[in-house]
């Protein structure tokens, strides 16, 4: 019982803690890409800039409009949060430091992290406001439309690997001496992390969101601790994607030529520098692109990188079956 | 008793409460929230019968996508917040109660006379066990399965296709 306590407790840490890591790194890549001043010097030179945001939001009123469909409302931000905060769950730090080494890891992650599609719709529908069910109805598209490109783009790393776990999928990379990346799923790799940009609703895929444009989508109607829960799920979510794409791409808690008996001293090491790395891409996008219209969004997902990830798929099987 | 066998009493009282709410409740949107909760009960039950492949393409299959998309199309139709008097059929709840009972009585006795106390798997992970079944003894079936899939996919294309000769230009 201590031990569930103990890695539920690990759980939420490492959860926040990710996200508010996430968060200081795009407002600091923001002020230093667009030369903003707050960011980089008030307060601490910036660092203590989310604590200040979360206590805005704790302080701010949680406006719950009259005619909205009230256990609806209230509930829909904790889908959005239980399937960020689910998939800690199965990201390997080190062969050790994991809270649960699934035979199914995988498998579990996309299962998971499909979930939040239901926050975001009955987060939009119970708003009482159109502007918010078309907000929830233009997110869902999108996050359907992209989970298949995302599941389709780790079946090439499984058939590789031969495990769905992914302290097993990191231990056949260290057996291979390359990642996966290099050694053959570079197709895999990006579509996954474009699949995952717009899982994530960041820019060039914030089309649910479009903060000026069209006032949050699904997120009209909510305020104060709510709000700051699909917030800080964003950068929850951005986090663990990262994390497990270094996972099942970059190698995971390993690089090459470092001692494989030394690997959990420098593992939870290796794991965040390749997850900020990731994420630091993500957040040079974020602040250098424009958003994609709906339709090339959909066509992008559907046309290109489907398409693409089942011949990925069928290459890598061909390659695993005559080599 | 076991705490084992306490926590799937539980679930399974708690999984016939949600899945009664989802006849009862007169409002379209709450009655597929309510789903959600019955198949994720259902997939916890799976999981203490240690079946996790099973467990997981439940919540991948059935939550992430039959009721996002059940969710999706209800949404972009009508869904009017509040009661739906429409939704109240108070007429044939005893025959749906007396249908469902029987189903239920049906199925047990075919379960518990078929497989009675009967050990399946034995040893191994049930994953491996299950896909290695699915491809070898029952390969054909499988396949048979994902042939009736694509015709039904390509009868979905075919319906929401806009066809070209058909569309009047005077209209377009």
């Amino acid at each position: 019982m201590t031990e569930v306590l103990i890695k539920v407790g690990f759980l939420a840490v490492a959860a926040l803690n990710g996200a508010i890591i996430f968060t200081i790194m795009d407002v600091k890549g923001a002020s230093w890409m667009q030369r903003r001043p707050g960011p980089l010097h008030v307060g601490l030179r910036g660092f203590i800039f989310p604590l200040a945001e979360i206590l805005k939001f704790v302080q701010k009123e949680d406006i719950i409009p009259t005619e909205v469909d009230r256990p609806v409302f209230k509930w829909a931000p904790a889908y959005v949060m239980v399937s960020c905060v689910a998939l800690f769950a199965v990201v390997p730090m080190s062969p050790t430091l994991v809270v649960a080494d699934l035979e199914l890891g995988v498998f579990f992650a996309l299962a998971i992290s499909s979930l939040g599609t239901i926050g975001v719709l009955t987060a939009g529908w119970s708003s009482a406001n159109k502007y918010s069910l078309m907000g929830g109805l233009r997110a869902a598209g999108q996050l359907i439309a992209y989970e298949l490109p995302l599941i389709l783009a780790v079946v090439g790393v499984v058939i590789q690997a031969e495990t769905m776990s992914l302290v097993g999928i990191v231990e056949k990379q260290i057996e291979w001496g390359v990642p996966f990346v290099v050694g053959g799923q570079i197709v895999g790799f990006l579509i996954f992390m474009v699949a995952a940009t717009a899982e994530m609703m960041r820019v060039p895929f914030d089309m649910p969101i479009g903060e000026s444009e069209l006032t949050m989508g699904f997120m009209t109607e909510y305020s104060g601790i709510r709000f700051l829960i699909f917030y800080i799920s964003e950068y929850m979510n951005m986090f663990i994607l990262c994390a497990i794409a270094s996972t099942l791409f970059l190698g995971g808690y390993h690089v090459p030529l470092l001692p494989t008996e030394w690997v959990n001293f420098y593992g939870p090491v290796v794991l965040l520098t390749k997850t900020a790395i990731l994420g630091f891409i993500l957040v040079a996008v974020r602040w250098s692109q424009p958003r994609f219209r709906e339709d090339q969004l959909q066509n992008l997902a559907w046309k290109i990188l489907i398409p693409a990830s089942l011949v990925n798929i069928l290459v890598t099987a061909i390659m695993k079956v005559g080599f | 008793m076991e705490i084992f066998e306490i926590v799937t009493y539980f679930v399974l009282l708690l999984l016939v409460s949600t899945a009664v709410r989802v006849v009862t409740t007169s409002n379209v949107i709450h009655a597929a929230i309510s789903l959600v909760f019955t198949l994720a009960l259902t997939s916890v039950l799976f999981l203490l019968l240690s079946t996790e492949f099973v467990a997981l393409v439940l919540v991948l299959v059935y939550i992430g996508a039959v009721i996002v998309l059940f969710l999706f199309g209800i949404m972009i139709t009508r869904a009017p917040l509040g009661k739906n008097a429409e939704l109240d059929n108070d007429k044939n709840k005893k025959l749906g109660a007396a249908i469902a009972g029987s189903i239920f009585f049906l199925f047990s006795y075919i379960l518990v006379n078929g497989f009675d106390g009967e050990v399946i798997i034995t040893s191994g992970s049930s994953t491996e066990l299950l896909g290695e079944i699915l491809l070898s003894r029952f390969v054909f079936p499988f396949e048979l399965v994902s042939f009736v899939l694509l015709a039904a996919l390509i009868g979905g294309i075919t319906l929401a296709r806009k066809d070209e000769a058909l569309i009047d230009e005077d209209q377009v």
